[in-house]
């Protein structure tokens, strides 16, 4: 069998990316949640908002510690499978990926180590200071990756001088047409994340009646959050589409399935994308809706996939089924945060056990959803690595062979298999111990303390220890 | 439009100024975890691993930095090294990912604790070989054609890089050793002291054999050393003095010399290499101009270098400060 160096590429960055993920998008979330217990504390001086600060920075910080873990990788992949990529948009890349580098390590050397070694040790007023600046590095953080990310899919401020890309406008490439939309969109997400695990853990932990009258604080201002921000995701997510429909139609074609290009395109529910005829088999759908949401009118012509010839149309199954996990979700979710309000108003929130099972369900569906939108993104803009500029073949290293790129692949999946297996379980342990779990005082100068973020954590490795 | 000025020096010398930082730094703590199985005892182990775990983490930031910074000011590098050495750098990362995480759990663990010792000793010296051939590499040069790398998968993997490769973990465990008399008491500083002339035997070992060895394979080496004397023979006489300086420091209990004599050794060494090669940054083709990223991208970003590095520095030198002094047998388990 010939193995193809693309394609075990694409598999490795997007394991390796989405392996990653995951823990920054609920590491920026927290890092706000914390912000606000800490400013709760500051402010009522009630001992309980910084207990439950407390619990939630030793998450914090083993989550932390496996995104820092995770993300080594990617300062590397870039020049290892996607050299020419790297290349050729290095005049612009090199420096936003570079200030994302940057951000972190002034953020880590200055204010990680006073919200995680700090308590007690600071005045009050520096420590939420420095929790408050930790949130906010983070988003910073956030923004060079989608800045960087964006301009791959809506390219702007740049000319091509020989072969390689020259930054005309520092402004224009980083905040090109999309960066707005995709950095509302990824930093709601995270408080979605964020909101959906402290519900579902705070309910965990009412079903075993531990530490109620903290987690029942917990639960309730998380619930006021999600049913403010379940229906706002869904608005900030529409305009997003809406601006992928103007810069990206063929994306939004695969998403709704939508082969011809065509007025009164229906809202498919259900669908098997066929594309090498062309078509859809076994469709249902709600007739007119698509053209209504995408054209604010029944009759409105959409794109479809025929505007680009099929070599140049994503791989349309993958899109559409993402993008109907990512939006059932969210709907999953407004109709979770609406029944919170439901039962509170009826004041049978403390009592409705089923409810709570449900937030604890939902605590692992952020992260799906979060996952598949980026799989609708990514796919969606196949084959082209920079959008209407450079393909994925055109961006690969031209030395790579197939063997090398699987070789990669398999020991990455290992290695990071038995880091998030380590990861994991020393996750599921703190949050055994929860709320109530005393740090025992360590014997020696405490500033003698290592200042990594997972010795922040002194909870044992093994049952017993 | 002409630059005022050329800012391709100063970031050759940023670059150049992070590797031998991040050499030196990470270089003591991989140095631990190469010295990890020949221990004299599981305290021991435990002092080692306490010597180096508040800054290792800081240390190994630097690379990072350095692989960020190098794709923003010197691209050519970036996408010519990674593809060249595919899969040293993959052995690399596995590496560090590995002693990473045996970092943080062997403290926590208990009954597993034999299973992160070996995954962080294990970890160290693949990292350490590894970028021990990465050195090799460049001195061996790279096959490029029209600024991509056209070479093999194996280019890397030569015997010369085989030998620059044990020779880094021989400098890497030298520098553990001496970090550890400098950090360390009792009997487990004993057993630093008797180790370390060892080390320094194997490294002087490699050094000739590479100083030997270098100018056969490349003529544009030999030509630079033996065409004329230059003040260049001044950096082997430095490298030298300071084996000889680490040796009487050894033979006088010196406790904080032997790791600043072997710093030196390093040092000269480093600028050795770099002065056997510049201005060629990806030999034996391209220069740092050839290299370099546009005026303007470099401009962007030095000027958040600027403001970012000293505060780093400060903090580096701060952290360095408060966890002085030696470490005592168990303490910092929990």
């Amino acid at each position: 069998m010939e193995l193809d160096p693309l394609l075990l590429s694409r598999l490795q960055f997007a394991f390796v990316v989405s392996f990653h993920a995951i823990f920054p998008v609920f590491t920026i979330g927290l890092a706000s949640y914390i912000a606000v217990l800490e400013g709760l504390a500051y402010k009522t001086e009630n001992p309980i908002w910084t207990r439950l600060s407390s619990f939630w920075t030793r998450v914090f910080a083993v989550v932390f510690g496996m995104g820092v873990v995770s993300g080594i990788v990617m300062a590397f992949q870039f020049g290892t499978n996607w050299s020419n990529f790297s290349y050729i948009s290095a005049n612009f890349l090199g420096p936003i990926l570079s200030y994302e580098v940057v951000t972190a390590f002034f953020l880590e050397a200055a204010f990680l180590g006073v919200l995680l070694f700090g308590r007690g040790k600071v005045p009050p007023g520096i420590f939420l200071l420095s929790a408050i600046l930790v949130a906010v590095g983070t988003f910073i953080s956030s923004f060079w990756i989608l800045s960087a990310n964006s301009w791959m899919h809506t390219p702007a401020g740049f000319e091509f001088r020989g072969e390689l890309i020259y930054v005309t406008s520092w402004l224009e490439a980083i905040f090109n047409p999309s960066l707005p939309y995709r950095f509302a969109h990824m930093g709601l997400a995270s408080f979605l994340t964020g909101g959906f695990v402290v519900a579902g853990v705070s309910a965990w932990y009412l079903i075993r009646k531990r530490e109620v009258e903290a987690n029942r604080k917990a639960l309730s201002m998380t619930l006021w959050l999600l049913l403010i921000l379940t229906p706002l995701q869904t608005w900030v997510g529409d305009l997003h589409g809406l601006n992928t429909l103007e810069h990206q139609p063929v994306k939004v074609a695969a998403m709704e399935g939508n082969w011809e290009t065509q007025s009164n395109v229906p809202l498919l529910l259900f669908a098997l994308p066929d594309q090498e005829n062309q078509t859809n088999r076994f469709e249902i759908g709600i007739p007119n809706l698509a053209s209504i949401i995408l054209k604010h009118s029944a009759d409105g012509v959409v794109p479809g996939l025929n505007e680009v010839a099929p070599e140049e149309q994503p791989p349309v199954a993958w899109v559409f089924w993402s993008f109907r996990v990512m939006v059932g979700i969210g709907l999953l979710m407004i109709a979770v945060a609406v029944t919170g309000l439901v039962l509170r108003l009826k004041g049978t929130l403390w009592s409705s056990q089923w409810y709570w099972r449900v937030l604890q369900v939902m605590s692992i569906t952020p992260f799906i959803a979060v996952i598949a939108g980026w799989f609708t993104t990514e796919i969606g803009r196949a084959p082209w690595l920079i959008y209407g500029v450079m393909t994925f073949e055109q961006g690969l290293t031209p030395s790579l062979q197939g063997w090398m790129a699987l070789v990669t692949l398999i020991g990455y999946i290992v290695v990071y298999a038995l880091v998030f297996t380590g990861g994991l379980y020393y996750l599921m342990r703190i949050l055994r111990d929860g709320l109530e779990y005393q740090a025992h005082e360590p014997d020696d100068e405490p500033s003698h303390r290592a200042k990594r973020p997972l010795s922040a954590v002194d909870v044992p490795l093994e049952e017993g220890a | 439009m002409e630059p005022v000025f050329d800012l391709v020096p100063i970031w050759a010398g940023i670059i150049g100024f992070g590797i031998i930082m991040y050499v030196l730094m990470d270089g003591f703590d991989l140095g631990q975890g190469i010295l990890f199985p020949f221990a004299p005892d599981e305290d021991a182990r435990g002092v080692m691993m306490n010597s180096v775990a508040p800054v290792w983490d800081g240390n190994e930031t630097w690379l990072i930095l350095g692989g960020a910074g190098l794709l923003a000011a010197f691209p050519l590098v970036y996408s010519v090294f990674l593809p060249a050495l595919y899969l040293g750098v993959f052995l690399m990362l596995a590496g560090l990912i590995f002693r990473g995480v045996a970092f943080e759990f062997r403290f926590k663990a208990k009954t597993s604790r034999y299973l992160w010792n070996w995954a962080f000793a294990g970890g160290s010296i693949l990292a350490s070989f590894a970028q021990g051939a990465v050195v090799g590499t460049y001195i061996q040069g790279f096959e490029v054609e029209n600024f991509r790398y056209v070479g093999g998968a194996l280019d890397w993997l030569t015997p010369f890089t085989v030998m620059t490769g044990l020779g880094m973990l021989a400098g890497y465990a030298l520098l553990g050793s001496t970090w550890l008399i400098m950090k360390s008491e009792g009997y487990i500083q004993d057993w630093a002291y008797r180790i370390t002339p060892y080390l320094l035997a194997a490294l002087a070992a490699v050094f000739v054999i590479v100083s030997i060895w270098t100018p056969l394979v490349n003529d544009d080496v030999r030509s630079r050393w033996f065409d004329q004397v230059s003040l260049i023979w001044l950096l082997p006489v430095g490298a030298l003095i300071s084996m000889a300086v680490l040796l009487r420091a050894l033979k006088r209990r010196d406790e904080g010399m032997p790791f600043v004599a072997t710093m030196g050794i390093f040092i000269f060494a480093y600028l050795g290499l770099l002065f056997s090669k510049l201005p060629y940054i990806v030999p034996p083709t391209y220069t740092i101009w050839d290299a370099a990223s546009a005026h303007e991208s470099q401009l962007f970003l030095l000027i958040g270098l600027l403001f970012v590095i000293p505060f780093v520095l400060m903090y580096t030198a701060w952290t360095y400060w408060v966890f002085r002094g030696k470490v005592k047998a168990g303490v910092g388990y929990h």
